[in-house]
Order: C-alpha cells, then structure tokens, then sequence
C-alpha cells in the first residue's frame, strides 16, 4: 500500500485545525494560571506548622500526582454534578488540568521556599515583619525566580496534555482532528498536522526555558 | 521523613476508604469484578510500556551519547519528537496513522508500544545524566585498562550510574501507569475504559469513579515501594565500595 | 610493522610531541627516550605538563604534534601505505595493552571487590577465565600484601590499601610500561611508605619500565635511574639522581629544589 499525503485536504482542515488550537491555548492559558496559584496554596498549606494540616496536603498532593488525569478529567467533570457543582466540559477540563497540574507545581515551589537561608527567616523576625509580610515582601520573591525553568517545563507538560480534554468533548484540536478525520476516513493528515502543532511549540518553548535557565544563571552566578 | 509520612497517610486512607466503599457499597458486587479485570490489563500494559520504556531509552541514551553521527541523529530525533509531542498524540498516530502505511497493530500492541516509546524518551535522558554522573576517572582507569568502550560501559559505568538512576525512573514508571489511562481511547479494556463502561451502565457515577482512583493510587503505591527497595538494595551494593 | 631492531630500540620514544589545551601550549617539542626497564622519576612544579605526558603515553589525551613510540612501534600513529598516519582504535589498544597506569586518586572500581577489580579486564579484555584470572589477581594481591582483603570493597579499605589495589590490578594486564602520577599525594603521610615499598619491590623484581610523576624527592634519588625535571612544559633539566640532586645546572631547578627540600 502507498500513501500519499493529501494537500488539498490539507488546506481544507488547516482553518479549521486553526480555530481550534484557540481552544487549546485557552485552556492551557487558563490551566496553567490555576496550577500556579494552586500550587503556591499546596505548597503554603504544607509549611504549615499544624502537623494534620501539612500531612493531608502532602497527602492531598500525593494522591493527585499518582493517579491519571484522565480519570481525575472525569471525576471533575460526571462525579462533582452528583453534589451540585455543575460545569460545563471546558471549565471541568480546565480545572482538572490546574488541580492536576497544581500538585506538580506545590513541589517545584516547595524546592524553591527549601533553598531559601534560615538567616533571611531570621532576619525578618528581627526586624518584626509579620509572617504575611515576611512571606510576601522577603521569601516569595526570592523563592519564585530559581524556579521559573521548572514552572515553565510543567506549562510546556500542561500545554502538551490538553488533548486529554478531548476524552470529554472539549472541541480542542485533537478533538477536532478525530471528528475530521471520521468524516472523511483520512486521519493521516490531521493527526499528524495537531502533532506537529505540538512539536513546534513544545521544542519552541522548550528552547525558551533554556534560554530563561540560562540568563537566571548569569544574574544570580554572580551574587 | 516528611514525604515518607504523607506516603503513610496515603496508605491508610487508601485502605479505608477501601474497606468503607466495599462495606458500603451493594452494587460494588456488580461492577468491582469489570473493574478489577480492567486493572489486570493496566497492570499488563504497565509491565510491557516498562520493558519497551528501558529498552529505547538505553538504546537511545547510547546512541545519543556514543553513536556514529547517523545513529546519533537518529535518537535526537526520537527523543526530541517522543518528548516534544504528548503521549495522547502518540497513541492516536500509531492507531490511526500507521494503518496507512499497511502497519497495523492490535490496539494492545499500540498502547505498550507507544506509551513505552513515550516514556524512553524522558528515560533516555535519565540515563544519560546518570553515566555523565559517574566520575571521569572510572573511564579513564578502563581505559588504561584496555576496555573498549562498551565493555567499560557495561561493566563498570552502568553499574555506578544505576542507583543515580532508580528514583527518577520511578517517577517515570508512575507516568506511565497514569497514561495507562489513554488506551481507553483506543477502546482497549483497560481500568479507565471498564469505568467510563459501568458508569454508563450502573450509572454509580461517584462509587465507581472513587473507587478507580483508589485502584490506580494502589498499584502506584505498590511501585513506588518495589522501587523504594530496589534502590536501597542497590545503595547497599555501592556504598560498601565508596571511596 | 616494527622497527628493523626492536631490541634495540627504545621502550619508550617521545619525538616532537606537542601538546596544547586551546590556546594554552603545555607541552612544547618534546623529545624523550627510555630505555628498557629504565625506572624515571619525573618532577617539576605544578602545572608544568607532567601528568599530561603520563596521560598521553597512556592515549587518554592526543597529541597535537609528533609521534610517541613504544619499543619500536608507533603509538598515536600507524603505517598506512609507508606513511605514518593518525592510529586507529584498534592499532592503540594493540600497542596500549604494553602500558599500565596508577592514577593519584585510584579510580578503583568503588562496584567490585579488591580481586573482583584485578580479574575485570584481564577477563573482559584479555578473555582469560574466572580461574586464570582469580588466581593471577590472587597472587599480586597477595604480592602487595593484600593476601588477606581480597573481598574487601574499595570503600572497606584504607587509601594505602587502595593504592595497592590499584597496582595490582595495573600488573594483572601483564604490561612492560608502568605509570603512577603521584600514587601517594591522595594519601595520609603514614601510609606514605607502604606505597613506595610496593613499587620499589616491584622494580627490583619484575622487567618493568616505570614512569613516575613524584613530589617524594627521597624515593627519587633512591629509586629512579633518572630525574627529569620539567619547566614550564619543557625538560629543563635532566639526569642521574646523583648528578641531578647533587650537582643541578639549571638555575629553576636549583630554585625548585631548594624549595621543596626546604618545606619538607
Ligand atoms: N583538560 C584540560 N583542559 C585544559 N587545560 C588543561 C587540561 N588538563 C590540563 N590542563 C592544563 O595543562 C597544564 C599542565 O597540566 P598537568 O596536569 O600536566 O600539570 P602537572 O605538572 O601534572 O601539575 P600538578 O603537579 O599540579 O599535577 C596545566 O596548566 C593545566 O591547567
Ligand atoms: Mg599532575
């Protein structure tokens, strides 16, 4: 059998593919802003000195990173109804990706607040900065910068993931690629054209990451 | 200590909510079974991406490393693309597109695969940190020794650079356990498609998404901690050499 | 393949070797000749080239320029149609299978145990058996005094032992040439002469050309047939032990010994 690859049907889906890669950067958009505060929340919660407190988010955190996303997708998405949550597949999607993907990040922000010298802890306290101000004024912005690469890989993870949402009908690109392609029985082309979409961006931001890593370096090699 | 605890804690309520929703549940005697043989085919295609996972990722880890310029290119290419794309993207080119060239594979074949593809690419990378990690002198002394490269490879490196290596490919194999999951939608009966199954029709939407959930958190606990002793096992090895 | 008279060839024949690291020169136009069984001890301040010209005789760095010999035989090059051109990889483990080395931090395989480390290449490489090899391992075990260690794991043994270790496992691949690159700087002063009286037997004993890198000017004078003092990537300055301590002509090598001697 000999396979050829199609061109006009090509330009014929391209459009299409087009306006749904818009989905797709939403939701990852979306996504990845509610991972990042959910993860600074996770990674608060477990420096709490409450023990139980610290031990159910780690627990919590566990959990969520051992288990599917797809399942977590649809746990969001059939279960939460059951008690009167309601949502549309989008923002169900949406919110499994940032809960999901929160867990991920709480430890990137949990290495990043670990690195910080107990002498700035110390130092805040003999000045008698509040914990709140401490937090937000001494540690965060010394936390976040080192960890900025690895934040950034689990966006470019949350990004490469969002075909996932197509399991609940989100009209994303794969999700439209498959319709296309039981349309016209040609799957080829647009399968192969969503996965070269996220190649692109994926070695593109990839690449980016590195660059940041790289320039973090220099800035902080010299302090 | 701290994550071994959470761990513990994860245990236990694991096993209780366990117990509370066997106890609880009537119709759990319906769907439990369904689930169950939905779980020994995710446990299958775990163990089988694992095999496929170690294998490309070796492959690719030294062919990368020490390759001739065309095989070197070659595991760039299938690290760069397997990492750059999703293993979702993966599975479904492999289903749909490869029967047009006039390859054609069972769905069960196409998940091992492509998931065990997926994952040797991020492997591929683990292990080229680990042998860059052991210390140069190792290589210098095999080759004052006359070893050829692979046999100093072989014998002594990867020997060293495995305890380095345990833990990340622990992550890794939790990765894959978790994409289990996407089989489903290549309709192979794995545990995410027995659940999307009995939930249409028991329609126990909450017991039997609970319950799938705590089915994959086992099996992940369970090879979070065959790892766990691996590792312990091979740090022994190497710390009575230390020095 | 070889020279007309390899019997009368030198063991070892360094000519016009040149060694650069980018810009930086370390070894300029060196030219060097040892005799067969010839023990030279080779000192010099740090960063004058001293390992490096260990670390090439034993092909872990190339050279930039000229040739090194060994009995006879080119080492970094071979004869391609009467021409000498760059050696391949197996012409380099053909001649580098006469050549042994120690390197100042043992680089003992930290995996295997004491005997486990000697039979490894001897096995591997020269494809004995498990019994040949045991028993070979065995024997220089028992020669540097470790008749008793043999399962012992690197990390279970004082760094003297270590050392002792490593010359073993050098000696189980039956090589002509031995290099040690200062065997004992890694080591506490007390394990200092354990070392030392390990490689002064095995001179006296065995056919062996050694090559030592040394800050141990005593061992020196007492062991070597010849000094040869580098400088600045050159050998300034070379000659016997009685010649080259009693009697030194450069005025850098009177400086360095002064100093040394002075700290020690
Ligand atoms: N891999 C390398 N890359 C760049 N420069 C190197 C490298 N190896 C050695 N050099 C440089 O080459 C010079 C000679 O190094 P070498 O190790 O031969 O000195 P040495 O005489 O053995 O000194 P020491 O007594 O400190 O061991 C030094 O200036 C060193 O910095
Ligand atoms: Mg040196």
């Amino acid at each position: 059998m000999t396979f050829e690859w199609d061109w006009a049907y090509t330009q014929e889906i391209l459009p299409i593919l087009g306006k749904a890669s818009i989905i797709t950067v939403q939701a990852t958009v979306i996504g990845f802003i509610l991972a990042a505060l959910i993860g600074l929340v996770f990674a608060l919660l477990r420096m709490s000195t409450l023990a139980p407190v610290r031990l159910a988010t780690g627990a919590v955190v566990e959990f969520i990173r051992s288990t599917p996303l797809l399942i977590q997708i649809f746990f969001v998405y059939f279960v939460l109804p059951e008690f009167g949550v309601t949502m549309d597949a989008m923002t169900a999607g949406i919110l499994a990706l940032g809960l999901h993907y929160g867990s991920y990040c709480s430890e990137v922000y949990r290495a990043g607040l670990d690195n910080i010298p107990k002498g700035q802890w110390e130092a805040a306290t003999a000045l008698n900065l509040s914990t709140l101000t401490t937090f937000k004024d001494i540690i965060i912005p010394q936390a976040i910068p080192p960890v900025v690469p690895a934040l950034g890989n689990y966006l470019v993870a949350l990004f490469k993931e969002t075909p996932l949402l197509s399991a609940i009908a989100v009209l994303e690109l794969m999700q439209t690629a498959k319709i296309l392609g039981s349309e016209s029985f040609q799957y080829t082309e647009p399968i192969t054209l969503v996965g070269l979409f996220f190649l692109f961006f994926s070695l593109v931001s990839a690449a980016l990451v590195r660059q940041v890593e790289a320039w973090l370096k220099t800035r902080h090699g010299g302090a | 200590m701290e994550q071994v605890q959470s761990r513990l804690v994860v245990a236990i309520v694991l096993s209780f909510f366990l117990g509370l929703m066997v106890a609880t549940f009537a119709d759990v005697r319906v769907f439990l079974p369904e689930l169950l043989r939905g779980a020994w085919i995710t446990i299958q295609i775990t163990a089988g991406g694992i095999v496929v996972a170690i294998l490309a990722a070796l492959a690719a880890a030294i062919g990368k490393m020490y390759g001739p310029r065309p095989v070197r290119w070659l595991a760039i290419t299938y690290i760069e693309i397997f990492r750059g794309t999703s293993a979702l993207v993966q599975l479904f080119w492999l289903f749909f597109v490869l029967p047009y060239f006039g390859v054609t594979l069972e769905p069960f074949t196409v998940g091992i695969a492509a998931l065990g593809l997926n994952v040797g690419a991020y492997g591929a990378e683990v292990i080229r940190g680990a042998i860059q990690s052991v210390d140069r002198g190792q290589w210098e002394a095999s080759r004052a020794l006359n070893m050829t490269r692979m046999q100093a490879l072989r014998r002594i490196i990867l020997p060293q650079a495995l305890v380095a290596m345990i833990p990340p490919w622990g992550n890794l194999f939790i990765e894959l356990l978790k994409a289990t999951a996407l089989v489903s939608m290549i309709s192979l009966g794995d545990l995410a498609f027995k659940a999307q199954q009995m939930n249409q029709n028991t329609l126990k939407t909450v017991e039997i998404f609970s319950l799938v959930l705590l089915i994959y958190l086992a099996i992940a606990l369970v090879i979070t901690s065959l790892m766990r002793a691996l590792e312990r096992k091979a740090a022994k090895g190497l710390s009575r050499g230390r020095g | 393949m070889s020279a007309d008279h390899p019997s009368a060839a030198p063991m070892v024949r360094f000519e016009n070797v040149r060694k650069s690291y980018g810009h930086l020169t370390v070894l300029d136009d060196l030219n060097l000749d040892i005799a067969p069984n010839e023990k030279v001890a080779i000192i010099g301040p740090s960063g004058s080239g001293k390992t490096t010209v260990l670390r090439m005789l034993m092909t872990l760095e190339e050279v930039n320029d000229g040739v090194i010999w060994v009995e006879g035989d080119p080492l970094t090059h071979m004869y391609r149609d009467g021409k000498l051109v760059r050696a391949n990889k197996r012409h380099i483990r053909q001649v580098r299978s006469k050549i042994g080395m120690v390197f100042q931090h043992f680089n003992l395989f930290p995996h295997m145990s004491a005997v486990k480390n000697c039979m490894e290449a001897p096995i591997t490489v020269l494809g004995l058996s498990r019994d040949e090899a045991y028993e070979r391992s065995r024997v220089l075990l028992d020669m540097v005094g470790l008749g008793d260690k043999l399962d012992h794991y690197p990390g279970q043994l004082s760094g003297g032992q270590k050392q002792r270790v490593a010359i073993a496992r050098a000696l189980a691949m039956r090589p002509k040439i031995m290099l040690f690159d200062e065997v004992t700087s890694a080591l506490d002063p007390e394990l200092v002469g354990e070392v030392l009286n390990v490689i002064r037997e095995l001179g006296e004993a065995h056919d062996l050309t050694m090559l030592m890198v040394t800050h141990q000017m005593g061992f020196a004078k007492e062991f070597a047939d010849r000094v040869c003092f580098f400088y600045a990537g050159k050998i300034a300055e070379q000659g016997t032990p009685d010649a080259f301590f009693g009697n030194p002509q450069n005025e850098r090598t009177q400086q360095f010994l002064s100093a040394v001697l002075e700290a020690d």
